[in-house]
């Protein structure tokens, strides 16, 4: 028996060294044919827009042109949302957040993509690629579709002096009582947890989506505070957009697309939004197939379109985003000059200080044995009794 | 005289067709006839109403994996149902949604009853048809129509904001929980007064008139004839009002941000946690369960 290791093992390394020839990873797509007619994505509002807001605006209906797949596309209302959306086996993919495509590899709900058959691959920045939030034991699990931080945004004919942290809707949030327009998912959690390392440094924050249980109360005390100041809080961004319309709501935490809609109004909504300066939560999302897609051929159409200069341009500027090529930033400027530079679209640097939306994990995602943290069940729970009480 | 007659009945006599063979089978077996005719929705109910209910309520007790959100058919657990009766915001929201629904029947009730008495005793014929097209009428327009438009009656820039403001009382906005009972208390009012109306109208006038001849007072006729003889009916429309505002939820979610059980069942399927949403709507059920046992021994299902 002992004999029998070596070679087995040299097997093994022949095997390992075999697929790394190979590029295409297991499970994946190995040749493109033709287009299957349909096509059902799981996307962000603001996703995949066909015009119907703006003309100028629209890489939908080009894309069914060419390549005669018809774009049916359901927004999630979260992450947890959209993981459960695509469970439901009636998805090619969608655009997922961090928070989402850790838990979708673990599950094998998606697949594992064969970049060759995504021309378009060659031009994404090296800082989105083979990152722990789309690939997996370094096998790419999808394209990049932009990135950006959760912002502070807030009503200029109420809050006059124009706010520079996140103050207003924790601790200064009596001064808006009733006024606060909360996002309603259970990572907003991490965005308490943000505020308590800069706050209350004792509590030892480190990252804001691994929270022992002493500091994860914390973050839950900080939250029911700020609900008794009245928080209104959000699922769907056009619930937002509509309180802030109204006044329901003068100051709360947003994305930049509700800013784009607010202040593209006739007349433009009296709104302000910043990136405060403790930093911010933020999403890196990429598009990944289905492990069961239905219409796999249309679905690499798809993830080759959405980075494609002209579609990631238009689809960065109108969400408000960082676009993910260099290509596309230069396709950018004739849309919106300086669109790229204003995201920060190749400077890592930024990024370095923006916490991308991730999977609370069990383990704190380390390697330390010692502590455990709050897992996704625990955050999702403690989210619901929340809204609930 | 006869014998062209019986040669006429002979031609018109049925050629022995499948059909006729078979109905001349079935004519001698009752019990396959009843077969074959409750066949289709025996198994409408049987498999696909009540079989995919079940499969639901199966979901309460297998297991969830917390990472990936994955539910492993047939591992057994009571995980989800633990959660239940020990984390007190399910009391909670069980409790807020339950005591929304009573005070919905009540106003619905006491709204109701004057509302159906005129129709059913005093109104002209004439008037009476306009009331009943005018109570019928809210039932045409589509549920989520009647919900936004509420919303944007007591939203922040809203009319009852535009009526209240000069008398220096805030709108209510959009997060009180008296929204809830507002909006579907008027949604849920056409339920109740059609029952205690048909429940007025059978109560024959002369007993009214005999109690006025034994000597009894307009209020001692309401409180000893009317109201007994009503109340089945009233407990029918309760049935509507009750039911409908306890399984609501995109009422609460609308007009007053907040969570009755409809919405943690929702939110829970929705973010994955199909054990815990599963366990959770066996609650309902069993309070209407209740509610119709009691239902029933008042006589309300004669009243439907």
């Amino acid at each position: 028996m002992r004999r029998m290791t070596i070679p087995a093992a040299l097997v093994a390394i022949g095997v390992v060294l075999a697929s790394c020839g190979s590029s295409v990873p297991a499970g994946a797509l190995t040749s493109l044919g033709d287009g299957e007619g349909a096509l059902n994505l799981i996307i962000w509002d603001g996703y995949a827009e066909r015009g119907a807001v703006d003309k100028a605006y629209d890489w939908v209906t080009g894309f069914e042109k060419d390549t005669g797949c018809k774009v049916n596309a359901t927004p999630m209302t979260d992450s947890a949302n959209g993981v459960q959306l695509l469970k439901s086996g009636q998805y090619d993919g969608g655009s997922f957040s961090g928070d989402a495509t850790i838990r979708l590899m673990a599950a094998g709900d998606v697949a594992p993509v064969n970049t060759d058959l995504i021309p378009n691959y060659k031009d994404v920045f090296e800082g989105l690629k083979l990152k722990g939030f789309n690939s997996k034991d370094g096998v790419p699990y999808g394209v990049p579709h932009g990135r950006g931080p959760n912002l502070l945004m807030w009503n200029t004919t109420v809050v006059t002096t124009a706010p520079t942290s996140w103050d207003p809707i924790w601790e200064g949030g009596s001064s808006y009582k009733g006024k606060l327009s909360i996002y309603d998912s259970s990572i907003f959690i991490a965005d308490a947890a943000l505020h308590l390392m800069q706050k209350q440094p004792d509590l030892g924050i480190t990252n804001p989506y691994q929270l022992t249980d002493k500091q994860f109360n914390a973050a839950i005390a900080l939250l029911q505070q700020q609900k008794a100041n009245g928080a209104v809080y959000w699922g769907l961004l056009t619930d937002q957009v509509q309180t802030f319309e109204s006044g329901d709501t003068v100051i709360g935490t947003t994305w930049p697309y509700q800013v784009n809609l607010l202040k593209g109004e006739d007349p433009p909504a009296p709104v302000e939004a910043v990136l405060p300066n403790e930093g911010s939560t933020g999403w890196s999302d990429t598009w990944m197939i289905a492990k069961n897609a239905k219409h796999p051929n249309c679905m690499y159409r798809w993830m080759n379109h959405i980075i494609s200069p002209q579609a990631n341009a238009q689809a960065t500027v109108w969400f408000g985003e960082a676009a993910v090529t260099q290509k596309a930033c230069d396709a950018a400027e004739a849309i919106l000059p300086g669109h790229c530079a204003a995201q920060h679209a190749s400077d890592e640097a930024y990024w370095d200080k923006i916490w991308y939306w991730t999977t609370p994990q069990a383990s704190c995602a380390d390697n330390d044995d010692a502590t455990t943290c709050k897992d996704q069940d625990a955050w999702v729970e403690a989210w619901s009794t929340l809204r609930g009480t | 005289m006869t014998a062209p007659g019986l040669a006429g009945d002979m031609q018109q006599r049925p050629v022995d067709s499948r059909a006729r063979r078979l109905a001349r089978w079935l004519y001698t077996r009752p019990r396959a006839q009843l077969a074959l005719l409750l066949a289709a929705p025996v198994l409408w109910v049987g498999v696909v109403y009540i079989g995919s209910l079940v499969v639901l309520l199966l979901n309460a007790f297998w297991e969830k994996d917390a990472f990936t959100g994955n539910v492993t058919p047939f591992a057994w657990t009571l995980k989800a149902f633990v959660d239940i009766f020990t984390k007190p915001v399910y009391a909670t929201v069980a409790l807020r949604t339950v005591g929304i629904a009573i005070a919905v029947t009540l106003a619905d009730a006491l709204l109701a009853f004057p509302i159906a008495y005129y129709m059913a005793r005093i109104a002209s014929p004439r008037a009476r048809g306009a009331l009943l097209v005018a109570v019928l009428m809210p039932l045409w327009a589509a549920y989520l129509v009647k919900a936004f438009a509420w919303r944007t009656i007591l939203q922040g820039n809203g009319f009852l904001s535009w009526v209240l403001t000069p008398f220096g009382i805030p709108g209510p906005g959009l997060t009180q929980l008296f929204n809830a009972w507002l909006v579907l208390s008027y949604l849920w009012l056409p339920y109740m007064i059609l029952p205690i109306y048909s429940g007025l109208e059978r109560i024959p006038s002369s007993l009214l008139e005999a109690s006025s001849d034994l000597g009894a007072k307009a209020g001692t006729t309401f409180r000893r004839v009317v109201l007994p003889l009503v109340f089945p009916a009233l407990v029918a429309g309760s049935i509507f009002t009750f039911s409908l505002s306890l399984g609501d939820y995109i009422v609460p979610d609308l007009v007053a941000d907040a969570k009755f059980i409809g919405n943690v069942i929702y939110d829970n399927s929705s973010l994955g946690n199909l054990p815990v949403a599963a366990a959770y709507s066996l609650f309902p059920i069993a309070i209407m369960l209740v509610y119709l046992v009691i239902a029933r021994r008042l006589g309300a299902f004669e009243s439907l």
